[in-house]
């Protein structure tokens, strides 16, 4: 099967970002593609790069970010999302003149066309938040 | 269509339970996972709620998240199934959809 994941919550919130890790590693361990995984409102806070949690306890934009290493996945946010939040890769960055960029690698930035996308390509879409 | 609905809020916090159990179609599957667990406990207000339900819906209970909250596996409500992440993706596979009640 090829799923669609939508994840709407940002991590250490709730739970949202540690049931879709956990739903989309056991998707991959049974054989099933993973088309896309798309960030959205606070969601979109799982691709930063500053995150610097305690050490005894999960990191969870490292985990995204080796997953899609490993597996080769679309992880992308949402760019409107990503924007109000203060979440840039490089070109946003240079685009609208900021100091820095803090995208961690194995996320992309893009528009909800790749969610409309992923619900129409993918056989399932599954959506984890609050 | 058959329906895979997961509900991950507590019938204490929301009435999202409440709200899938009255709108799933016979059939149809209940998912509950992250705080959702709550209400496939025993003995609560709720339980006979989601025991009436099952005469109508296949519902399941996410083992891994029963655990993190202490919650023993055998004070589940009789005839709720307890599945892993695994069994998870095979519930989304053998149904046609799935609905997140957030």
């Amino acid at each position: 099967m090829k799923y669609g994941i939508l994840v709407n919550e940002g991590p250490y919130t709730h739970q949202a970002s540690d049931s879709a890790l956990a739903f989309t590693k056991a998707a991959l361990e049974k054989g099933h593609e993973i088309f896309r995984v798309f960030f959205y409102h606070d969601g979109v806070n799982n691709g930063t790069s500053l995150a610097i949690p305690p050490q005894d306890d999960r990191h969870i934009p490292n985990q995204w970010s080796e997953l899609a290493k490993e597996h080769n996945i679309d992880l992308v946010l949402c760019v409107a999302a990503a924007q109000r939040r203060g979440l840039l890769d490089e070109s946003e960055a240079k685009r609208n003149s900021k100091a820095a960029s803090n995208m961690i690698e194995g996320f992309r930035i893009s528009g909800l066309g790749q969610l409309i996308e992923a619900g129409i390509q993918g056989d399932r879409m599954v959506v984890f938040g609050d | 269509m058959s329906m895979l609905h997961t509900v991950n809020k507590s019938p204490f916090e929301r009435n999202t339970l409440e709200s899938c159990i009255g709108l799933a179609v016979p059939g149809s599957a209940i998912l509950l996972m992250e705080d959702g667990v709550i209400g496939a406990m025993a003995n609560t207000k709720h339980s006979e709620m989601v025991k009436a339900a099952m005469a109508n819906v296949k519902i399941y209970v996410l083992g891994p998240d029963l655990k993190a909250r202490g919650l023993s596996e055998g004070n589940v409500v009789d005839g709720i199934s307890v599945v892993g992440y695994g069994d998870f993706v095979d519930l989304t596979a053998e149904h046609a959809a799935v609905q997140s009640w957030l």
